[in-house]
């Protein structure tokens, strides 16, 4: 268990390193920052200056170990743009960011495990027929065109729900800023939270549906009702946990989806998150909030991905029994 | 139509000969009787079971009907495909969809079954009828221990507590040979070997005490060193709980060994059924002969071994009349129309008109033995 827990350890370690790399790189090769930050006018004095201050002059290789060691300890340096440091842009946008790919994971994880089960249980009836087709929309349709979809029917036509921003927040804390405690955020939480989750709900409906049809086919679902136990204990004990496996994977690399595809509907929906800093920070090529922005999805990938393996042995006795027995 | 058990069966067990379908009362009826004991742990009265497929439906199961006694081994035998998992299947209402009993009826201890709601028949699973897979490696579920096992499912059959159930459980693992049951009780399948992965199923389909159980090709995926103890194993609980056994299988070895009665299935009809020692030495059936003649044995040395010409119809394309009409040596005009119900043959019963009490079909008996000896 030790051993696999380093191994993994240093997996991501060395995944973070090439993100690193190449979060890096951009700064050789998008432009260059002194000429966008300084405008035509300054002289080279300036220029030179301020390129020693950024530490542009140094060598390359020592540059990337500063980078290095500063991104260790979450520090990318000063945005070209609004010359602020980056960490502190990505804080202050890091809880919307993060509420809003929460709720939608809940959202998606949720439904699409008991619509699931219930398309798996129920596969005759005309309602899981009908879920299976629309949830064919919900793979096939664009998330921005969803997005557009929701703010015309529920903001525009109807006007029940926001149709752009956070609403009122509230503080918590040192920097946390929450959307959750007020009727206003929780409003125009919703139609966010459906464009983004929508996607992933009909994915791991239709992997729970197909997963849990296998497990109920197999000889030991089939024993279990032979044994006398009642349709809830099979379906909700013995073949659900069965189907969480491979069910687990994917729901942790969407997670991981949701908050780097965080981007498209915070565009749609103005939310003041950071994926709508990213697209600023492109537009006017602020390296180092999109070199910020490349890591932090990274770690977030990596993360997941060693909790998934973690769960894993949580579940599967059988991967525990090989763990033991290194 | 068929009748019951013969008298002549050595048990016993079924002296009433037919539990009321002549009369046409139903055998609830006779509960009161002084009968009570020697009626049937499970009568099964001419099941047939369908497929409803696009392409029109199949009788996987046709007119079979069967008696199984308290506490006897009823072993079943036929080719891949004869009906015999089917016909477990069937009894314990666990067919795949969309397979269903369209005719016939399933007594257990006298009480019709087969038209049970499924939420009424799930309390006689495990309780009155167990059931063991052919796949010792695949009837558990790999996620749960099988302590977890046992006991969820000890509790949902008896009024037990976490803690007697525990008790329970180590005693039925003892109870089938599992060592050291007190460290066992807390492993996974995955850590355990075919053989006692089977003991661990066996304990399960036993650990309510039903009456009755059928064991689906219980050795079939096992080692050949361990089946016979698996069998000794299960003819030894069944016999100590007076549990009565459907044995399925088409290992005639395993019948010899195990069974006291034997029934043999060819496309899905119950062609012979008869005491096993009986049945070995003289099969009544033409079909039943060829099958015991495929059996390689020691005293003869063959340099072939006896095959009947043909091979078993499809489901879909079972011919008139008897089944087996076209691969018989006796086959004659009348096997082609009409088909034959079981009727009394040797200590028996077969389903062929060579034993028609009334006008017996004469044998083509030099045809047989011609055809024996051009095959060797």
């Amino acid at each position: 268990m030790l051993a696999f827990l380093i191994q993994r350890v240093l997996q991501a370690i060395f995944v973070m390193f090439v993100v690193a790399l190449i979060s890096f790189s951009l700064f050789h090769y998008v432009g260059d920052p002194v000429l966008n930050m300084l405008g035509q006018e300054a002289t080279e004095a300036d220029r030179a200056e301020l390129r020693a201050r950024l530490g542009l002059d140094q060598p390359v290789v020592v540059q990337f170990y500063r980078f290095i060691v500063n991104a260790a300890q979450f520090e990318f340096g000063i945005s070209y743009r609004s010359a602020r440091p980056v960490t502190d842009l990505i804080m202050e946008r890091l809880p919307a960011t993060l509420e809003l790919a929460i709720i939608s994971a809940i959202f998606a994880v949720t439904m699409g495990i008991v619509l699931g089960i219930y398309t798996a249980l129920r596969r005759r009836s005309w309602l899981a027929n009908f879920i299976m087709t629309a949830s064919l929309i919900g793979v096939s349709l664009p998330t921005f065109l969803i997005g557009v979809l929701l703010i015309y029917l529920f903001a525009v036509e109807l006007g029940w729900l926001p149709a752009f921003g956070r609403g009122q927040t509230v503080s918590i804390g040192d920097w946390w800023t929450t959307g959750l405690l007020t009727m206003s955020g929780l409003r125009s939480l919703i139609l966010p939270a459906i464009t983004l989750g929508l996607f992933q709900l009909t994915l791991i409906m239709r992997l729970v549906r197909a997963e849990m049809l296998e497990v109920l086919s197999t000889d030991y679902i089939k024993f279990a009702r032979a044994r006398g136990l009642s349709d809830r204990v099979v379906n909700l004990r013995h073949a659900l946990k069965n189907t969480l496996i491979p069910v687990i994977t994917i729901i942790g690399l969407q997670l991981g989806t949701i908050i780097a595809f965080a981007i498209i509907t915070e565009t749609v929906f103005q939310w003041p998150g950071v994926g709508a800093l990213f697209i600023t920070a492109v537009r006017f090529v602020d390296v180092p909030v999109m070199a910020a922005y490349l890591m932090m999805i990274a770690l977030v990938f990596v993360v997941i991905n060693l909790v998934v393996d973690l769960l894993y042995y949580a579940v599967d006795p059988r991967l525990r029994a090989q763990g033991g027995g290194k | 139509m068929t009748s019951s058990t013969p008298s002549s069966d050595k048990k016993g067990a079924v002296p009433h000969g037919d539990p009321g379908e002549q009369s046409g009362q139903s055998p609830s009826h006779k509960l009161d009787d002084a009968a009570l004991q020697q009626e049937p742990v499970l009568s099964v009265r001419h099941m047939r079971v369908e497929f409803p497929t696009r392409h029109g439906t199949l009788v996987a199961l046709d007119d079979v009907s069967f008696d199984i006694a308290p506490g006897e081994v009823l072993g079943v035998v036929g080719e891949s495909g004869a009906g015999k998992s089917m016909t477990g299947n069937a009894v314990i209402q666990l067919l795949e969809p969309p397979g269903r009993i369209a005719e016939g009826e399933v007594y257990l201890s006298g009480k019709r079954i087969d038209d049970l709601a499924e939420e009424d028949f799930v309390p006689l699973r495990g309780r009155h009828i167990g059931m063991i897979f052919q796949d010792p490696l695949t009837s558990l579920n790999p996620l749960f221990s099988i302590g977890d096992q046992l006991i969820e499912t000890i509790r949902t059959h008896l009024p037990m507590n976490e803690k007697q159930a525990r008790e329970e459980a180590l005693k039925l693992l003892r109870e089938v040979g599992i060592p050291a049951a007190e460290e066992r009780l807390n492993s996974y399948p995955h850590q355990f070997s075919g053989g006692m992965r089977q003991r661990v199923v066996i304990a399960l389909a036993l650990a309510a005490r039903p009456e009755f159980i059928i064991a689906d090709e219980p050795t079939t995926a096992l080692d050949v060193s361990v089946q016979a103890q698996i069998l000794a194993l299960l003819k030894r609980l069944c016999a100590d709980h007076g549990t009565a056994v459907m044995l399925v299988t088409h290992d005639m070895g395993v019948i010899a060994e195990t069974a006291d009665r034997v029934a043999v299935m060819y496309a899905g009809r119950l062609i012979e059924i008869g005491p096993v020692e009986e049945v070995i030495r003289s099969p009544q059936h033409p079909y039943t002969k060829g099958l015991m003649a495929s059996i390689p044995g020691i005293e003869k040395s063959l340099d072939r071994l006896y095959q009947i010409e043909g091979s078993m119809p499809r489901l879909a394309a079972i011919p008139p009349g008897c089944a087996f009409n076209p691969r018989c040596p006796h086959a004659q005009e009348r096997c082609r129309r009409e088909r034959p119900d079981l009727m009394p043959a040797g200590a028996g019963q077969a389903a062929c008109w060579l034993h028609d009490p009334v006008d017996p079909l004469p044998r083509l008996d030099e045809h047989d033995t011609q055809e024996h000896a051009h095959v060797r």
